[in-house]
């Protein structure tokens, strides 16, 4: 008996609107919710409605026969929520026949598990609560975004308690080994490997509807056929595939549901094997032994590696700016930064800066909103700067607040002392000049002395000793002086002054130290 | 095989892109062997010999004993010269040319018909007459050569192809740097446009140097599309400027147009941009580097947006003073409204400097390398300036990939497309 395992990815990412410069720092709406709600309203008709409908059928008629296990992305189901609830609905409606398996994944749909431990528990924790909430059954199963898997991914997941993951049968890992057997992690081999068959499964998800392909039409016949002709000791084919693949990336016309719809019978009348979920065959299957990843490897393109989503300039530095905030973004309480981080990581934004396909741009060009890698990066770059602003101002509201009152209380502290010593230093000098002046008052200070203190020193000195002195007196000492006399002294003042012929320079000098005298006698305590 | 050319001018003595661009194919023809009897109005002796014979279209003499001809000539005869019509040239060059005309107080008309005619294979005011007389030429050696197909650049030169397809029933291939819609926007002038219709009417097949010129040909002239063949220019490695390495002077980062400042060229449209993004960083300069009619309007444009003293004009650049620009540039915009193909760009990649060009350019039909946006999107514009300012591993990425892109531009193979085209027009010719 060997077993058939059908595996579904459904993810739309919140793509971001045109966010041009400008808005950095201004505008924090980063989405374009039209072309969101479009999409999802699209794909919904033409992919999730009809195809949920179809396995409906084949539940009601088969039973616990057929059985398959779907994994939608956090993100996928709130837009469902808002967008396409009738979509959600019929998810919920599959999920109750007990034939199909939800499994967990990052919330995100990112690439948190190449980057941040902690983060990525945060996700899947998040993701495994949002899916048993939204289905009722909490999901044992996980497996990461675009597959990714390495021995280290591995080990981190096993440590989470989960005990089987589903990753690709990349043909480098594998060697000569068939991806058709269950395998452990080689670090803890508590977690149980199963690996998707990648040729089975791109007949169906790729190359169904090529006309080119030399096994185009692709009929049940010739598909149970391949099946019947692969080993008979092979254990699993696991065919793992986006959900869109069933009325998107094929259309309706090209036959795929048609194919689908018929599959299960050809399956039960032509050959042995049978439909499991992940979670059987985990607990069905022997482990054949461990498989060594030491490098990620993913389902996407020929290489199966992480080329991508990273590794070019562009999304090496969105990637690494992005994480740079991881702590800053813990210690924010703020609902919608932390929501809008959780956006900013989803795969797909630095998928749209792969330059890997700058020769041949064709594949890669589905539901990319952007013409080029350039405008990507750009666009996703403005983006980011916004959201740097927000969760450092955030940030900053708790934890910096306390350092910077410090700082600041320190810097105040600092000018205050500053500004006394500068005081102290300016009163010292004063106190030194007015003590350095009356030490000898000489005749000339009289121009810096008050005028009561003038007027105080005239009525001291004779108006015939005042004119003879103020004959060799300077300008500013006379200024000093006159208008500290009364009008009448000052009239004889002209008189006398007019009367005086050559006055002897000894009897100047003598006045002039009487009067100086005088100062001292007046001013000097 | 064997063609005869019909050029303009052929380096070193060039004026603008076209002289250029038809040295680049010519070298480009001899490395698949094809021969090339290339024709200008006056050739001084040092070209470039090894890549094609040289005719000097002044040294034919020329008897007049056709009928015919006198009645072409009496078709062309009085038109006017506007500095408009002039393809490729700065209006510098133009003016000088213009002004030293009128000083030696050249005639416009009677010496066609001359024994020998001295061409002075520039865009003076005596185009209109030379070019007939070219036309006249070109007869002349339809008859007198041996080759297999005739080859005319740009409309200066149609008439002399269609002359010698007429003289010698050889098939005729028309090739278009530009169109007068390219020169002129919407104020077309109609005898141009005459020329240039009649000689696409004419050629049995039709070269476009870009998608955008190609769409032109057919909307505009009304040129069945099976008739026209795109054939992207490329770029000649050493006809390009050395790159320099210069300190910049100051701190800003800075941002550069460089070309005719014309309508055509949408300087309108970089300022604006500039305008936008110094609303939110101080830290650019920008530098408009070109001569021509709207320079006047622009400055005001500037000054009225308080910008200027971050805006800076330079005048018409040639040569070291275009490099040193380059060397100092961080990102180069070309907002051009109708840009056949545009070559310099090509020069600021190959100086590492990250380009931005308007998706109304023939030239961002090869370019992966670049960012392009609509040149009435200055948001957009302003938003890719923004970007490569600020986000290093744009940069980085341009570093990488820009130079080699430019550098794989190659003439050898656009001239593979146009034997290809040569061999198409042989076969129908011969199977008639």
């Amino acid at each position: 008996m060997r077993s058939i395992c059908f595996y579904f990815q459904v993810h739309q990412p919140n793509r971001l609107r045109t966010y041009r410069f400008f808005d950095i720092g201004e505008k924090h709406d980063y989405y374009d919710n039209y072309t969101n709600r479009m999409i999802m309203r699209r794909v919904a008709d033409k992919s999730y409605l009809p195809m949920n409908a179809l396995l409906m059928d084949l539940i009601n008629e088969y039973g616990s026969a057929f059985k398959v296990s779907f994994s939608i992305s956090g993100i996928a189901i709130e837009q469902m929520k808002q967008y396409a609830p009738d979509a959600l609905e019929s998810f919920k409606r599959l999920a109750e026949t007990g034939n199909v398996e939800f499994l967990t994944e990052t919330y995100a749909h990112s690439l948190a598990s190449l980057k941040s431990r902690k983060e990525f528990e945060k996700q899947v924790k998040m993701q495994t609560e949002l899916v048993e909430k939204t289905f009722g059954v909490k999901p044992v199963t996980f497996r990461n975004t675009e597959l990714i898997y390495s021995d280290e991914i591995g080990a981190m997941v096993a440590d989470m308690g989960f005990e089987l993951m589903l990753t690709e049968g990349a043909k480098h890992v594998l060697g000569w080994r068939s991806p058709n057997y269950l395998y452990t992690n080689a670090i803890n081999p508590k977690l149980k490997l199963l690996l998707k068959n990648f040729r089975l499964s791109d007949d169906i998800a790729f190359r169904f509807s090529e006309q080119g392909w030399s096994e185009w039409p692709l009929t049940t016949k010739k598909f149970v056929g391949w099946l019947n002709a692969i080993d008979k000791n092979d254990e699993v084919i696991n065919l793992f595939m986006d959900y869109e693949t069933f009325g998107e990336h094929q259309w309706k016309e090209t036959g795929i549901f048609d194919f689908m719809r018929e599959l299960p019978a050809r399956v039960f009348a032509d050959s042995d094997y049978t439909f499991n979920t992940p979670s059987e065959l985990g607990k069905m299957l022997q482990p054949k032994g461990p498989i060594h990843v030491p490098y990620p490897i993913s389902w996407a393109d020929e290489e199966r590696d992480l080329t991508a989503w990273l590794g070019n300039e562009f999304q090496d530095e969105a990637f690494d700016k992005l994480y740079q905030l991881e702590d800053k973004v813990n210690i924010c309480n703020d609902e919608s930064v932390k929501n809008d981080w959780l956006n900013l990581q989803t795969s797909d934004h630095f998928y749209y800066m792969c330059t890997k396909w700058f020769s041949d741009g064709e594949v890669h060009k589905y539901f990319n909103p952007y013409g080029s890698p350039y405008e990507a990066f750009i666009n996703y770059m403005n983006v980011l700067s916004d959201f740097e602003i927000r969760v450092d101002n955030c940030a900053g509201e708790s934890e910096v607040d306390a350092e910077t009152l410090k700082e600041k209380t320190e810097e105040l502290l600092e000018e205050v002392q500053k500004s006394a010593k500068k005081i102290i230093e300016k009163t010292k000098k004063t106190v030194k000049k007015t003590v350095d002046k009356n030490k000898d008052l000489s005749f000339d200070d009289i121009k810096d002395l008050s005028n009561t203190a003038v007027k105080k020193l005239l009525k001291e000195v004779d108006l015939q000793d005042l004119a003879v002195v103020l004959k060799d007196a300077s300008e500013e000492v006379t200024e000093k002086i006159i208008p500290n006399l009364g009008k009448r002294a000052q009239k004889s003042l002209a008189e006398i002054e007019k009367e005086l012929g050559k006055v002897k320079k000894t009897d100047i000098k003598k006045i002039k130290k009487d009067i100086e005298g005088k100062l001292k006698e007046l001013f000097k305590k | 095989m064997k063609v005869l050319m019909f050029g303009w001018e052929f380096p070193p003595h060039i004026t603008g892109g076209l002289g250029t661009a038809c040295y680049g194919l010519a070298k480009g023809l001899t490395k698949h062997n094809v021969e090339l009897i290339f024709v200008v109005p006056k050739a001084y002796g040092d070209e470039d010999q090894s890549v094609a014979r040289i005719v000097n279209a002044s040294e034919i003499p020329f008897v007049l004993t056709d009928e015919e001809h006198k009645e072409f000539w009496s078709k062309i005869k009085y038109m006017e010269i506007g500095s408009k019509i002039v393809p490729y040239v700065d209006p510098e060059v133009y003016a000088k040319t213009y002004e030293e005309n009128k000083k030696t107080g050249e005639s416009f008309t009677s010496k066609v018909f001359d024994k020998k005619y001295e061409f002075s294979g520039k865009y003076g005011p005596n185009l209109m007459e030379e070019i007939s007389r070219y036309a006249l030429i070109g007869s002349t050696l339809g008859i007198e050569e041996d080759f297999d197909i005739i080859h005319a650049h740009d409309w200066l030169t149609y008439p002399a192809g269609i002359a010698a397809k007429k003289a010698s029933g050889k098939p005729l291939v028309v090739h278009i740097h530009a169109t007068e819609f390219d020169r002129s926007g919407r104020n077309v002038n109609r005898e141009v446009y005459d020329i240039e219709r009649e000689g696409m009417q004419a050629a049995d097949m039709v070269i476009a140097v870009s998608n955008l010129t190609r769409n032109t040909v057919i909307e505009h002239y009304g040129i069945p599309p099976e008739k026209v063949v795109t054939v992207h220019n490329a770029v000649d490695q050493s006809m390009m400027q050395d790159v320099m390495e210069v300190k910049k002077p100051f701190k800003e980062k800075l941002v550069t147009f460089l070309g005719r400042i014309t309508q055509q060229k949408g300087p309108a449209y970089f300022i604006e941009a500039a305008y936008r993004i110094l609303q939110k960083d101080k830290n650019v300069r920008f530098v408009m580097a070109g001569s021509g009619d709207m320079l006047n309007q622009m400055v005001e444009h500037v000054a009225r947006l308080r910008i200027s003293d971050k805006f800076h004009f330079t005048g018409f650049l040639k040569g070291k003073d275009i490099s040193h620009v380059f060397a100092l540039s961080d990102v180069f915009v070309m907002p051009s409204v109708s840009e056949p193909f545009g070559i310099v760009p090509l020069e600021a990649m190959r100086s590492s400097v990250p380009v931005v060009i308007s998706k109304q350019s023939g030239v961002a039909e090869v370019l992966t390398h670049a960012i392009k946006v609509d040149f009435w999107d200055v948001e957009g514009m302003a938003d890719a300036i923004y970007g490569l300012l600020h986000y290093e591993a744009l940069n980085k990425v341009f570093r990488k990939y820009g130079k080699k892109e430019v550098e794989n531009l190659k003439w050898e193979d656009a001239a593979l497309k146009v034997k290809n085209v040569y061999q198409t027009v042989l076969s129908n010719y011969n199977n008639k």
